[in-house]
């Protein structure tokens, strides 16, 4: 990196959005991100992870929200119907099917509509074909993931393995631990994926149930307040001209049209939405103030981790702590971008590394070993899926196991 | 801490994104050269440098200047034809971003899916991209550092363009006319211009062209 992305005053470049300061139909004031978030008196609330997907939209100017009932985003889409009913949202309808939802929010979203709307497991599998489209449409529209189990027999529990299928669709991919980190994804999000250099979609994933469906304490703005709308001037390409309507996009993008054409073309726009997602963090981290979190990463034991496996993560810490073990811990904010160079400086101390995930693929390990120097040093696990928790325990078990330490023998029966 | 430097090529059968190698855009008030972050400044006088410099420096004047979709955008156009007619540069418009059939008129336009068509036949060395959407530019960029040996300067109106050897970002109509005003002074200084003689053709509304008027 040729250039540091500092930290300083945690401001992103303020907007200059013609409707800042005006007042919307609900009364609502255009406010910059910066104000919202640093300026604004912010106010506890006792709410469910899908409550606070409604607080976030209900401040976030969306134009466009399309639904499609699959558990366990059904409810947050619901409480987006309320919003619409109030008048908060423009638009919103239910789609025929996930796939159809995904085509739906970009035509909204070509036809210059900020767009919002969320899934789940099976459902982002369903609608994936859309999610590379939209990177290389270069829409910036938001899907919240409350991640559940994909694989047949059918599961609505948590698991993250979806997350792993979206790695490489040239979207943003931001993991929430909490609730309140995901109210401030939410609104954060579109400012970063609307950026004219950035400008490609973002997936604000957090653990489904743990998250959508308990309650936390979470910092609010005051709803009077709202973020500037999307400006449909600051697109770095034009709306794809097609001659017909914008669904029809993949069956004739004009770069595969001929035998004239370079393939360079495509390969180029190919790494162009990959550079968007890299230009993100310039944004990003003074937005959430860096792309990961460290916790006494000089120590030799740590825990790297993303979503709720960090909230296990630092209960874990807490129990070795009582043991006399010390462990450091590295929560991962941003997956795409992936923070290469923060995590390979958070670990550079560490002899054993551990990395906890609610999937069986392991995928952020995968990420965390292809990053680092000597990726022996990490341990791949633990791993729960299909609904599993994973106690805090199991995660001690897991470190005292592999440091070769005497492990509590587990209850028999008999 | 690694720094690609963002050279005219030909670089690579593909070369890489500059974001993707870490290079970061300027903030306002900046420019990069080379993918260094310089003061705007500087970008100027090196920009003007460039241009004097080179045998066939050219503007790629994109559809956001060539269309007149406001007022102020005619006044860019009009900025732009006197910053060619003082250098001296060629104009050779990218009118929109479709491919051409059955195959491009070198001479006269440009595209984004193979830029490097005109350049070859043109030989420009040095060129200006300015009113071209910022994906179609990086698009285009990449794909002349790869293939051709032209320097390429970015005049854009968002966030800068880290694929161009050079590039400004929030560029305007005062920008235009600060790049035309640092030419002239170089060449009251004695900078002459290296530029080949031609002579800057004109097309009519038919995409024709035409003798100028």
């Amino acid at each position: 990196m040729n250039k540091q992305v500092e930290l300083k005053n945690k401001r992103v470049i303020a907007s200059n959005h013609v409707k800042l300061g005006q007042k919307n139909q609900k009364g609502q004031t255009y406010t910059d991100i910066n104000d919202i978030f640093y300026k604004a008196k912010q106010t506890p609330n006792f709410l469910t992870g899908s409550e606070v997907i409604r607080a976030a939209i209900k401040v976030a100017s969306v134009g466009t929200s399309v639904a499609y009932p699959i558990t366990p985003q059904s409810e947050a889409a619901a409480l987006i119907g309320e919003l619409y009913a109030e008048g908060y949202v423009d638009e919103y309808f239910r789609g025929e099917s996930e796939f159809a939802v995904m085509g739906q929010c970009a035509g909204a979203a070509f036809g210059g509509h900020r767009v919002f709307t969320t899934t789940a497991g099976p459902g982002t599998l369903r609608a994936m074909e859309n999610f590379p489209m939209w990177a290389g449409a270069r829409l910036p529209i938001q899907v919240c993931v409350t991640c559940r189990g994909i694989n047949s027999p059918l599961s609505i529990q948590p698991d993250t393995l979806e997350m792993y299928y979206l790695l490489e669709t040239g979207m943003l991919i931001w993991h929430a631990e909490t609730a309140q980190d995901l109210f401030d994804f939410i609104l954060k999000g579109f400012i970063v994926a609307e950026q004219p250099d950035v400008h490609v979609p973002i997936a604000v994933c957090c653990d489904g149930f743990f998250v959508t469906h308990t309650k936390d304490t979470v910092d609010l703005p005051p709803d009077d307040l709202c973020l500037t709308p999307y400006d449909p001037y600051r697109n770095p390409q034009p709306v794809m001209d097609m001659e017909t309507a914008p669904i029809r996009m993949m069956r004739d993008p004009f770069i595969m049209k001929s035998n004239y054409i370079s393939y360079a073309t495509h390969a180029s726009w190919q790494q162009e939405v990959k550079a968007a997602v890299e230009r993100s963090r310039k944004h990003t981290i003074p937005l959430l103030d860096g792309l990961i979190d460290e916790e006494n990463t000089d120590r030799e034991i740590l825990i790297v981790g993303s979503g709720t496996a960090v909230s296990q993560a630092r209960e874990a810490i807490r129990l070795l702590e009582e043991e006399g073990i010390k462990a450091g811990l590295v929560k991962i904010k941003t997956i795409r971008p992936f923070p290469y160079e923060e995590v390979r400086q958070a670990t550079k101390n560490a002899k054993h590394i551990f990395v906890p995930e609610f999937n069986l693929a392991g995928w952020l390990a995968r990420e965390i070993k292809a990053n680092i120097p000597d990726n022996e040093r990490v341990y791949v696990g633990p791993h729960v899926a299909g609904g599993m928790t994973m106690p805090s325990e199991v995660i001690v078990e897991e470190i005292k196991k592999h440091l070769g330490m005497e492990v509590a023998t587990r209850g028999t029966l008999g | 801490m690694s720094h690609y430097e963002v050279k005219a090529g030909p670089e690579a059968f593909l070369p890489p994104a500059a974001a993707s190698m870490g290079n970061v855009l300027p903030d306002p008030g900046e420019a990069h050269i080379g993918g260094k972050i310089v003061p705007e400044e500087e970008a100027y006088e090196k920009a003007a440098r460039m241009v004097l410099g080179a045998k066939v420096p050219t503007i790629f004047p994109g559809p956001l200047v060539l269309w007149k979709w406001n007022d102020h955008v005619a006044e860019e156009a009009k900025a732009i034809r006197e910053l060619a007619l003082e250098a001296p540069m060629r104009i050779i418009p990218m009118a929109d971003y479709r491919p051409k059939y059955p195959k491009i008129n070198q001479e006269v336009e440009i595209n984004p899916n193979h830029p490097n068509l005109t350049i070859w036949h043109n030989k420009i060395d040095v060129c200006i991209f300015f009113g071209v959407h910022c994906h179609m530019a990086n698009l285009s960029l990449k794909m002349i550092r790869g293939g051709t040996n032209c320097y390429t300067i970015a005049m854009c109106a968002m966030a800068g363009d880290e694929d161009a050897c050079l590039s400004f970002r929030d560029a305007d109509l005062k920008m235009i006319n600060k790049l035309k005003a640092t030419i002239k002074k170089l060449k009251s200084e004695g900078v002459e211009s290296q530029a080949e003689p031609f002579t800057q053709f004109v097309m009519g509304r038919s995409g024709t062209i035409v003798a100028p008027a």
